[in-house]
């Protein structure tokens, strides 16, 4: 039996007297991947930051329910919102590593956590992680060199690296591979898998195929609530709802 | 006329407005030169004037002026920068937020000789730090406080936010964020600023006239609590107090100080050219 890593129950979220989201109950798998599809604005990415509480620098954003991880409610008040986002680390839509060298952007979560400074400790640390993001055979001889120098793909594969080198439980990933072109999408999927050992994934996606291909558990969002959560085999051959018949076939969204 | 011709017409009528500004600022440096060029010399800089300041050199003042940008420097750095930051990363959209920022537009707007003022009844009579440079360098520095502040914040602000936002899901704090992500990227802008503001500093007369400046010392400064010359100062004192004064140490004098300022902006404009093509976002 697989337990659940994260179990939202009874999520509301607010832009102000906007409804983003509407009383959402998605339980997530530990070590599988989650898709969430659906269509624009349909609150997919909004609930995505809900998980690391991300929305929190927006100054008119409210949450109602609860968000547990590991049984535990990320918005409690005793919860330390610093260290829930080294377990729930993030990928972004755009390749943003920092300007900096390879080297750096990989360091640079442990130094700040103060898990190694310098030295052979952080060495491995950075090995590790460009291995663990499949990266280390491309940049080995060049961890001095600037990151923003690397194609899309690389950049993408160091970030994630960069989010895996603080060991996070669960990785939360926007729209990874909107930026990138099919072959790069293909290597950054296949990594994704390999980082299932490992950890929890959660992916945001337009790309319907991906999320087809790429994950266990797929949830299709509409107009911020979720319509249909299932099995990805099931949810893309026999789906329940009318409406992610529609979606999914693209008659709808 | 046709659009050509109109289109000529403009470019005529801009290029001849932007000459009438240039030109008189070349006349003024040149003609500088040609009367100070050939008062320069090793002597003039690192002697003391002599014989009722007709002769010699103006070593004590540029001296002076060298310690007052330092104590500027030292006095408003932190507290701009400071305040910057505070500005731009850690403060709401409020009341006081804005009662702050209104502060400091004013604060550029103050006459020079009101900062003077200021300095003579804060630093030197109430605080009872006398004449000297600790209370010339302070009313230097309060004068100095808008212009870092608000290019310090305006480079913090153009940081972009992407870099914030990363750094915050990995697990940095707050702090951790604008001292790693934020202030490295904003440093070639802050330096900018800094430099345009003690630039200033160092022509200013208005500032130091009650707060430091003296007529003239046989003695160089010894510690921050005495009183200095200055080259502004003493650029006034030599052009308008001593009868008989000689036209080239005049000239001579205000040739060096406008080279300081000059070479104070020019490196903040280098520093600021230079970072904007190394700029990778």
């Amino acid at each position: 039996m697989i337990k659940n890593k994260i179990d939202v129950e009874g999520f509301n979220f607010y832009y102000g007297n906007f409804q983003a989201l509407k009383n959402l109950n998605v339980p997530i798998r530990e070590h599988q991947i989650t898709a969430l599809i659906g269509p624009s604005g349909c609150g997919k990415s909004t609930f995505l930051r809900s998980l690391n509480r991300m929305n929190d620098t927006i100054a008119s954003a409210r949450a109602e329910g609860k968000v547990l991880l590991n049984g535990k409610n990320v918005y409690d008040p005793d919860v330390d919102v610093v260290e829930l986002r080294q377990r729930v680390g993030m990928v972004f839509q755009r390749p943003n590593p920092f300007p900096q060298s390879i080297y750096n952007n990989v360091a640079f979560g442990p130094r700040v956590l103060g898990m190694a400074q310098k030295g052979t400790d952080l060495d491995n640390i950075v090995e590790a992680s460009l291995k663990e993001a499949a990266l280390w055979d491309e940049v080995k001889d060049r961890l001095n060199h600037l990151a923003t120098d690397l194609n899309p793909g690389q950049q993408q594969r160091l970030c994630i690296a960069r989010a895996v080198a603080v060991r996070p439980e669960v990785i939360l990933m926007d729209e990874p591979c909107s930026a990138l072109d099919p072959v790069a999408t293909l290597s950054v999927e296949e990594l994704m898998r390999e980082l299932s050992d490992e950890y929890t994934i959660v992916i945001v996606t337009h790309n319907m195929q991906q999320a087809a291909r790429a994950s266990d558990w797929t949830g299709f969002f509409w107009l911020g609530e979720l319509v249909e959560f299932a099995p990805t085999g099931e949810l893309f051959t026999n789906p329940k709802q009318e409406l992610t018949e529609s979606y999914i076939t693209g008659r709808q969204g | 006329m046709t659009r050509q011709q109109s289109q000529q017409l403009a470019i005529w009528v801009i290029t001849a407005v932007s000459a009438i500004v240039v030109i008189p600022i070349l006349i003024v440096i040149l003609y500088m030169l040609y009367n100070g060029i050939s008062t320069i010399s090793w002597e003039f800089i690192s002697q003391p004037p002599r014989n009722g300041m007709t002769e010699g050199g103006i070593f004590p003042a540029l001296l002076g002026t060298i310690f007052l940008t330092l104590g500027t420097a030292v006095a408003a750095i932190p507290l701009g920068v400071g305040a910057a930051i505070y500005l731009a990363e850690y403060a709401g959209d409020n009341r006081l937020t804005r009662a702050i920022r209104l502060a400091i537009v004013n604060l550029a707007g103050i006459p020079s000789i009101v900062y003077g003022l200021f300095g003579l009844g804060m630093f030197v009579l109430f605080l009872n730090y006398g004449t000297s440079i600790l209370a010339g360098s302070l009313t230097l520095g309060l004068m100095t406080l808008p212009v870092i502040i608000s290019t310090a914040e305006e480079a913090i602000l153009s940081v972009p936010q992407e870099f914030r936002i990363v750094s915050l899901s990995l697990g940095a704090t707050r702090w951790q964020t604008i001292r790693n992500q934020v202030l490295p990227h904003a440093l070639p802008g802050i330096i900018t600023g800094v430099i345009l503001g003690l630039g200033r500093a160092a022509g200013e007369t208005a500032p130091i006239l009650f707060t430091v400046a003296a007529f003239y010392l046989p003695n160089l400064p010894k510690s921050i609590f005495d009183q200095s010359m200055a080259l502004p100062y003493h650029l006034y004192v030599i052009a308008t107090q001593v009868p008989g004064m000689p036209l080239g140490i005049q000239y001579g004098t205000a040739l060096i100080l406008l080279f300081i300022v000059l070479s104070l902006t020019l490196v903040a404009t280098l520093i600021r050219s230079t970072m904007r093509r190394r700029r990778e976002w």
